[in-house]
């Protein structure tokens, strides 16, 4: 057993990991809820301040404090609810299509046929492109109204070509976004499959058991777990989701959370509605934590 | 034993699933395809597939344009650097978690696990902010530690659930034979730890090298890795396709190749050992 000796080394090496996530965590976030209560504009410190409400209440460095009214601001903008709902339908609909997507994928993949471990890293490479190269690609060579390949493709058969990027946003970009996540739900929903038990597969095949009761009273089952470790996870990713938006230009119409955020405070250079924006994400990527947390909680306890 | 499946079967499936494989990975291919066309080619309608004067002038027109080289550069350094410093860091920590658990152990995993929740949005103001008063913005060595932090829980769940699995017994056998910490650390756990460690290291690179909100927001030109070189591409500049797809050929290219590799870590790693 760990001796004494080896219990003050196991603090020791644990120590650096727990100091650097602990000030990774703590530090930004404490000081992006101070700003959040500040009027704090990057252009111009403290100079509105003075000007627009002289004798206010001031911070040690001369800023004004805001109260809550960078939140209401925040809260009240309309470009908040536009990027909220593009949040939500971002991430609800990415993770019906990879889950739905990615199971039929895996049980396809764990099929016997020619070729598998080649048509495989095709089915996974997507999840290995890099965020900005996806969100090129597709809207360039692919969504093109003129000589995107799916324009051609609605040509030939006779349909009007979609101009994606200015008719239907933000399709356009869960379709880039599911492109990349499918692959990821396929893989891991795949390695669960491949843990099935094989005397499992072949006793239902002796007795006979149609296809469709047997994926519905053997596969599902083993494969709720592995769904909600990819629901989980995906949606952590998800929810942060913004180099898509970035390069495709498309922040006026499919723009999400982060990417207000970063509107707010990279371009408008407003630090104290950027940062209860923030907030705000942060708020709002904890409550679903909660819940995800506790559904996956009861599938690892089981 | 393999269960018989009738040829006919299979070939029916090998059907289905190549082309269901070929259409997922078709703009990938098509993006390679395109690197090695005119610009008048590359918008040609119909498109052309194979049928077209191949060329490979827009790879050396892309290091032109924009110097291809130091960016590369600077997603090589970003990648390994961060992945260096975060093993330095999780390999002890995960070492002590697994072999000389504490009764917090479980929790303290868990509350890593949780700092991968909160959004990046949350700390961008402020880390903005610090870099820029400490002149680390646009800077390898700021980006670095950007990205070491960022990855860290990861790291540190995948190396615990592979340190997890190396037998105690072997520790105890060493023990009994009188082997001190530094000598059971060196000769009996390290090459049992190797495989883990190598895992982890591919994980983090891909990671690391598709990371695109930090090195984003964060760098302009003299550290931007290859995100950044990429969404240079996205303001059009009369005929591009052909560079933009030889631009980002090379800019995936490394890390498909790593992937191939990598498909079983990257289970293990992106699930926090949830599924392996």
């Amino acid at each position: 057993m760990a001796t004494q000796q080896t219990r003050a080394l196991g603090k020791l090496a644990v120590s650096p990991s727990v100091v650097a996530l602990f000030l990774w965590m703590i530090v930004p976030l404490a000081m992006t809820i101070y700003f959040s209560f500040l009027r704090y504009n990057l252009l111009d410190p403290n100079a509105a301040c003075a000007i627009l409400s002289p004798g206010s209440l001031t911070d040690p460095a001369n800023r004004c404090l805001a109260g809550f009214s960078n939140y209401s601001y925040f809260l009240t903008d309309p470009a908040f609810f536009r990027a909220m709902g593009n949040s939500l339908k971002l991430v609800g609909w990415v993770l019906g299509i990879s889950v739905v997507g990615g199971t039929l994928l895996a049980l396809l993949l764990d099929q016997a046929f020619y070729g598998r471990g080649f048509v495989r890293i095709m089915m996974i490479a997507p999840f290995l492109v890099m965020p900005t190269v996806s969100a090129l690609v597709w809207k360039n060579m692919m969504m093109n109204p003129v000589s995107g390949f799916i324009a051609y493709l609605f040509k030939l058969v006779g349909l009007e070509p979609i101009d994606w990027f200015a008719h239907a946003p933000m399709t356009a970009v869960v379709i880039m976004v599911a492109w990349q996540w499918v692959p990821f739900a396929t893989l891991i929903l795949l390695t669960s499959l491949q843990s099935l038990d094989e005397e499992q597969k072949e006793a239902a095949e002796m007795d006979g058991t149609p296809p469709l009761s047997f994926f519905w009273y053997i596969v599902l089952p083993h494969l709720i777990r592995p769904m909600t470790v990819v629901i989980l996870i995906e949606t952590i990713f998800l929810l942060n989701v913004f180099a898509e938006i970035y390069v495709t230009g498309t922040a006026g119409t499919a723009g999400n959370l982060p990417f207000l955020v970063y509107q707010y405070g990279l371009v408008a250079n407003d630090i104290g509605g950027a940062s209860a924006g923030g907030i705000i994400a942060v708020i709002l990527a904890n409550i679903v934590a909660f819940f995800l947390m506790r559904m996956i909680g009861k599938n690892l306890d089981a | 034993m393999a269960r018989t499946v009738s040829t006919r079967r299979k070939m029916i499936v090998t059907v289905l699933a190549w082309a269901i494989g070929l259409l997922i990975f078709f703009p990938i291919l098509w993006t390679i395809l395109t690197s090695f066309k005119t610009e008048g080619d590359a918008i040609a309608l119909p498109p052309k597939f194979l049928f077209f004067a191949w060329t490979t002038e827009n790879y050396g027109i892309v290091q032109e344009r924009s110097n291809y080289i130091q960016f590369a550069m600077n997603s090589i350094m970003l990648a390994l650097g961060s992945t260096f410093f975060a093993l330095i860091i999780a390999v002890p920590s995960a070492w002590a978690m697994a072999f000389a658990p504490s009764r917090r152990t479980k929790d303290l995993l868990m509350w890593m696990l949780s700092t991968k929740m909160m959004p990046p949005v949350g700390a961008l103001i402020p880390i903005y902010l610090i870099f820029r008063d400490t002149h680390l913005l646009d800077t390898r060595g700021g980006i670095i530690t950007v990205l070491m932090l960022l990855n860290l829980p990861i790291i540190i769940w995948m190396l615990y659930t592979y340190f997890k699995e190396i037998p105690g017994e072997i520790l105890e056998a060493s023990r009994m034979d009188g082997a001190s910490l530094g000598k059971e650390l060196l000769y009996v756990l390290t090459p049992m730890a190797i495989p883990g460690i190598a895992s982890t290291l591919l994980l983090n690179i891909i990671l690391a090298w598709n990371e695109a909100f930090w090195t984003l927001a964060l760098t302009t030109k003299d550290a931007a890795p290859l995100t950044q070189f990429i969404a240079s591409y996205s303001s059009p500049e009369g005929l591009f396709w052909a560079k933009l797809s030889a631009a980002s050929t090379m800019a995936i290219a490394p890390i498909l190749v790593l992937g191939w590799f990598a498909q079983k870590q990257l289970v293990r790693g992106l699930t926090f050992g949830a599924v392996k």
